[in-house]
């Protein structure tokens, strides 16, 4: 079994198939990336270095954006990635404070 | 492309059924528990459809109760048609016995008040309901073209496998439907929004395209006009246990299950009669039973649902095929599912594979093999509410 799948040449994460040890290579179709940190499975993987700002690529579509710089072979989750669509608590008129998933760490990894 | 065949109920107004039921429905609340013992007298074939509507309603709310209440009775997998009714609700039985009468098929009336309460009004529905199904065995299945299925793909407790194997096998099926003639029937506005790119290049005319980005501008709006923030509902905890982040996440691995390449034909209300091949749109809840119920409203005879953690929900009238990508849940939820396709992600099975075998499951189905919400009796019905109880 491969040990994570990239969908689309475009995506600049990856699926991980199985739990990820920190230092494990990579092979992957378009990139060869090391694990810098437990990955669980069915969990994303940078391919390479997300800037906060950028567009999150899985499916060849964004799926949100990072709220952080995130390094190749980081986790790439709730912690570190916001989505963009049905974000009524960024509206101007918004009177009822919105519940947060997960607060960012203080340092990026 | 040849005709492909499946066994089926052809019914007098040239819609076609999978399934051969008594509909025993409520006008309201009040009366559902007495449909409930009735359609319980007459199995099999007996199905109540209880809920919680009916009065106390106003506008668009009590339209959708009526509508979908009327559009059940209609139905292809409905033989005929029991009506339990209290006497003063909201709710028309009569409209609702006339909408199965249009259909061509039989339709009777209970009332609770005119009939002197539970007890008579149970026994006399009862020894109807006898009569009708003692009919109803009488019917035969014949082979029918599948250009006349109208398949309602669903996706429920998603996970990391639902994008990457379930959702695109049945994608593969949906799209070899369409190409026989078929149709398949997509839900959950909530859940196409970060895809509805993909969709709307799909679209077979410039306004079916706006339409739909039209309904996906209103749920984001409404969340807007509440200043709520969608990820406190989507993902659900589980989805993000699972690994899925976003919303844009979770509705691009979820899109797939509408296949790759049919077209968008149309995109129709809660419960709206669903009547041009291709892929429709229907504008229903994230919630799986208020969507399912709402699809099979529109007219789908059978369901494919597929699910990464494993979730029991059926219909009262509609089987409904549940499929995971996910081999622990294979194990674990193995009395809910019907067929696992976890071969796709540990190259066990390719995907083509995967949905050849889900598309003779799904003919399988339509000409009587029950599934796993069959066996253990998962009816659940619930129709969706825009407005409070008035």
């Amino acid at each position: 079994m491969k040990p994570a799948i990239v969908i689309s040449a475009r995506d600049n994460v990856a699926t991980a198939l199985d739990a990820l040890d920190a230092g494990r290579v990579l092979q992957l179709d378009t990139a060869t990336v090391t694990v810098v940190e437990p990955i669980p499975r069915g969990h994303k993987i940078a391919l390479r270095a997300i800037r906060a700002g950028d567009e999150v690529i899985k499916y060849g579509s964004a799926i949100g954006t990072a709220t952080m710089d995130i390094a190749p072979g980081a986790h790439v989750h709730t912690h570190n990635v916001a989505s963009d669509r049905g974000r009524g608590d960024r509206a101007q008129d918004a009177r009822v404070a919105a519940p947060r998933l997960a607060e960012p760490p203080e340092e990026g990894p | 492309m040849s005709e492909q065949r499946f066994l089926g109920y052809r019914r007098p107004d040239g819609r076609v059924g999978v399934r051969n039921h008594l509909l025993v429905v409520p006008t309201v609340i009040c009366a559902s528990v007495v449909a409930e013992r009735v359609a319980a007298a007459v199995p099999p074939r007996g199905a109540a459809l209880p809920h919680l509507a009916g009065c106390g309603q106003l506008g668009p709310d009590l339209h959708i109760t009526h509508e979908t209440l009327a559009a059940y009775c209609g139905h292809p997998n409905v033989g005929a048609v029991l009506v339990i009714a209290l006497g003063c609700e909201q709710v028309v039985a009569q409209y609702l016995a006339e909408s199965a009468r249009r259909a061509g098929k039989p339709a009777e009336i209970v009332a609770i008040q005119s009939e002197g309460g539970t007890v008579r009004a149970t026994a006399r529905a009862t020894e109807i309901a006898k009569r009708l199904v003692a009919a109803l065995e009488r019917d035969e299945r014949e082979p029918l073209d599948i250009a006349s299925l109208i398949l309602c793909v669903k996706c429920g407790g998603s996970d990391y496998t639902s994008g990457l194997a379930a959702n695109p096998a049945l994608g593969r099926v949906a799209d070899r439907l369409v190409d026989f003639g078929g149709t398949a029937v997509l839900g959950e506005i909530a859940e196409i929004m970060g895809a509805e790119h993909l969709l709307a290049a799909r679209a077979t005319s410039p306004d079916t395209g706006a339409q739909l980005i039209q309904i996906i501008s209103r749920v984001e709006g409404e969340a807007r006009a509440l200043g709520l923030d969608i990820r406190g509902t989507q993902p659900s905890p589980g989805n993000i246990r699972g690994g899925l982040t976003t919303i844009e996440e979770k509705s691009l691995g979820a899109t797939h299950k509408g296949g790759e390449r049919t077209p968008l034909s149309d995109v129709v209300p809660y419960s709206g009669r669903i009547t041009r091949r291709g892929l429709t749109v229907m504008d229903t809840p994230g919630l799986d039973v208020e969507s399912v119920t709402g699809m099979v409203g529109g007219g789908a005879q059978v369901v494919v649902f597929t699910t990464g953690l494993g979730t029991p929900t059926g219909n009262p009238i509609a089987p409904v095929i549940k499929i995971t990508g996910n081999a622990r849940t294979a194990v674990t939820m193995a009395d809910n599912l019907d067929l696992d396709v976890s071969g796709i992600l540990d190259d066990r099975e390719t995907l083509d594979a995967a949905g050849d075998r889900l598309f003779a499951e799904v003919i399988d189905v339509c000409s009587g093999k029950l599934t796993a919400t069959e066996r253990l009796g998962h009816k659940e019905f619930a129709i969706h509410r825009r407005n409070p109880t008035i």
